[in-house]
């Protein structure tokens, strides 16, 4: 079984980005840019149903400006077999990049595709289930298990309130929760080999999407900042606060 | 102009999200219709029928909707969707499931997480954690949007008298299916919902001493209890616990953060709390910064402290 796995390369989850002053958007000129952690999560998971005997190979797609193919080798060094880059240098905006893994997915014909279920960039949470939708496959969302046969997939889901489980028909689309998995870290030789795996590059025009943003964003600004208050000495002080002047209790 | 609210529902009744988002739909303003997608769900339609607002209900009852399953509720939506120029979802796990389905479909963008309208094309929404905010205009002529309920004070659950129209139910997709659920039973208010929230982080060392120290706390106050992410991950408790961008956005009364040290994730989902209370042995600890009181103490000797003199 064949598992596609996009993957999204975002700023760094440890850097704390900071908007330009023209409100233009976020500064992200020498910033330190990753893999999307949940994307991680993703191949993560892909890579232990391979190695579970689950799925014979395992494809890793990206799409935007030509960078991305670090976030494709280090997909590889984690185990992924090969990458495939749909390399833009415009804005893609969730619904584009649907319409792109949907090309994709009419090429490569997995059985499976795992996401990220959100980008830390933009915080969309949508490119898993537009995916779906426009394949009419089944979708699990943030997904913290998954158990993988010839035909089903069964995903236990963090919802509000606790866990829910679903069973997929397959082909069926996956996107990743926090607790799914620990990714690994690459090693050194799987680095080293990964820069030996097969890595294709295409256009959105060669696959035939239009991907026009839908969106403008008119201006990006600082969120309006919470003031610290005081520091109180003691508990006692602490509920004659609360009671007295903040009345919350 | 018109707006078609996708509420979240149990059959029975109206979850508290969908009244955030029947205020975000009044903000743009033009007529509201609420969607209640769900099996024996008219005690539910009834419920969205009374809500301050809304001009009518469409109820689309069929076994299709029995577990609510995203794959049914977009076809659904998308079946009533030609009237309406805005679409709205709660920002839930049901609603994220939901409208970027039905916003492939209809093949229009989505606006995920709006905390204000603008105008009518126009929404400003978080991103990177909450530590930006981006205002988005769209340029489709259906928007589709989930709304953050923190930011959008509940519509009244009475004074409405829409009428309820019933609306064919879509058949069963095939694709997907419910097996199970395992919702935690609690007696406490929903975290989403409660006025008061205890929340542990790391500091607490474990999930016996997160029980042990805070379950009292919460109990004496009636508050929900919570988690950062950095808890979570160290498998102190579910993450249905979390606070944060990646998890639960609260906006309580009082948020009491104990043993958190107020990583930017966490701060971006409990920021808008009215009060916040920090007690951390670290007085250089981040959410020193945003809490309104700092106590700057051991949390094992602070809490049973504090539990014990309220």
């Amino acid at each position: 079984m064949k598992i596609l796995v996009p993957v999204k390369r975002v700023v760094d989850y440890n850097v704390k980005v900071r908007v330009k002053p023209d409100q233009s958007g976020v500064d992200i000129a020498n910033v330190k840019m990753s893999m999307n952690p949940f994307c991680e999560i993703a191949v993560e998971e892909a890579v232990r149903l391979k190695e579970k005997g689950l799925a014979s190979e395992i494809v890793a797609v990206s799409a935007g400006v030509a960078q991305c193919q670090e976030t494709l080798r280090n997909a590889m060094a984690i185990g992924a077999d090969r990458g495939i880059l749909i390399e833009s240098d415009a804005e893609l905006q969730p619904l584009a990049v649907a319409k792109l893994l949907k090309a994709v997915v009419e090429r490569e014909q997995p059985r499976l595709v795992i996401l990220g279920k959100q980008a830390i960039d933009d915080d969309a949470n949508q490119t898993g289930q537009m995916l779906a939708a426009l394949l009419g496959w089944g979708q699990a969302t943030f997904a913290s298990k998954v158990e993988l046969t010839a035909d089903t997939v069964t995903v236990t889901r963090e919802v509000d309130g606790g866990l829910e489980t679903v069973a997929l028909k397959l082909p069926a689309i996956v996107t990743t929760d926090l607790r799914l998995n620990e990714p690994r870290y690459a090693t050194l030789p799987n680095i080293m080999k990964a820069k030996k795996k097969p890595l294709d590059t295409v256009k959105p025009a060669d696959l035939g999407v239009d991907v026009t943003p839908r969106l403008t964003t008119l201006k990006v600004e600082e969120p309006p900042k919470r003031q610290g208050g005081v520091k109180v000495p003691d508990v006692a002080t602490l509920i004659e606060k609360l009671k007295n002047e903040a009345k919350v209790i | 102009m018109s707006c078609l609210v996708i509420a979240e529902h149990d059959h029975a009744t109206l979850k508290a999200a969908t009244l955030n988002v029947i205020a975000a739909a009044a903000a743009i303003g033009g007529d509201i219709h609420v969607l209640v997608a769900g099996h024996n769900a008219s005690a539910a339609a009834a419920a969205a029928a009374q809500v301050h607002g809304v001009g009518k209900v469409l109820l689309a009852d069929g076994a299709a909707h029995g577990h609510l399953l995203p794959e049914n509720a977009a076809a659904q939506v998308v079946a009533v969707a030609a009237a309406y120029n805005h679409i709205l979802a709660p920002a839930t796990a049901y609603g994220k499931g939901v409208a970027p389905r039905v916003a492939a479909l209809l093949d229009r963008a989505q606006i995920s997480d709006i905390i204000r309208v603008v105008d009518a094309d126009t929404f400003v929404r978080p991103i990177y954690a909450g530590n930006a905010y981006a205002t988005v205009k769209s340029s489709d002529s259906v928007k589709v949007l989930t709304v953050r309920g923190t930011a959008f004070a509940p519509a009244a659950t009475t004074g409405g008298s829409a009428a309820v129209e019933n609306v064919g139910a879509v058949a069963d997709s095939g694709v997907a299916s419910f097996v199970s659920a395992e919702i935690t039973k609690s007696e406490r208010p929903e975290l989403t919902a409660a006025k008061i929230i205890v929340s542990g982080g790391r500091g607490l060392g474990s999930g016996e001493k997160y029980r042990e120290v805070l379950t009292p706390l919460a109990d004496k106050l009636n508050a929900a209890l919570g988690a950062s992410r950095a808890a979570v991950d160290a498998g102190y408790v579910a993450n249905d616990f979390q606070v944060g961008q990646t998890g639960k956005i609260v906006a309580p009364e009082l948020y009491i953060a104990v043993g958190i040290s107020g990583a930017i994730q966490h701060l971006a989902g409990m920021k808008d709390s009215k009060v916040i209370v920090a007690i951390n042995k670290d007085p250089d600890a981040p959410i020193f910064g945003v809490a309104d009181y700092g106590l700057v103490a051991d949390l094992f000797e602070a809490v049973p402290e504090l539990t014990a003199k309220l």
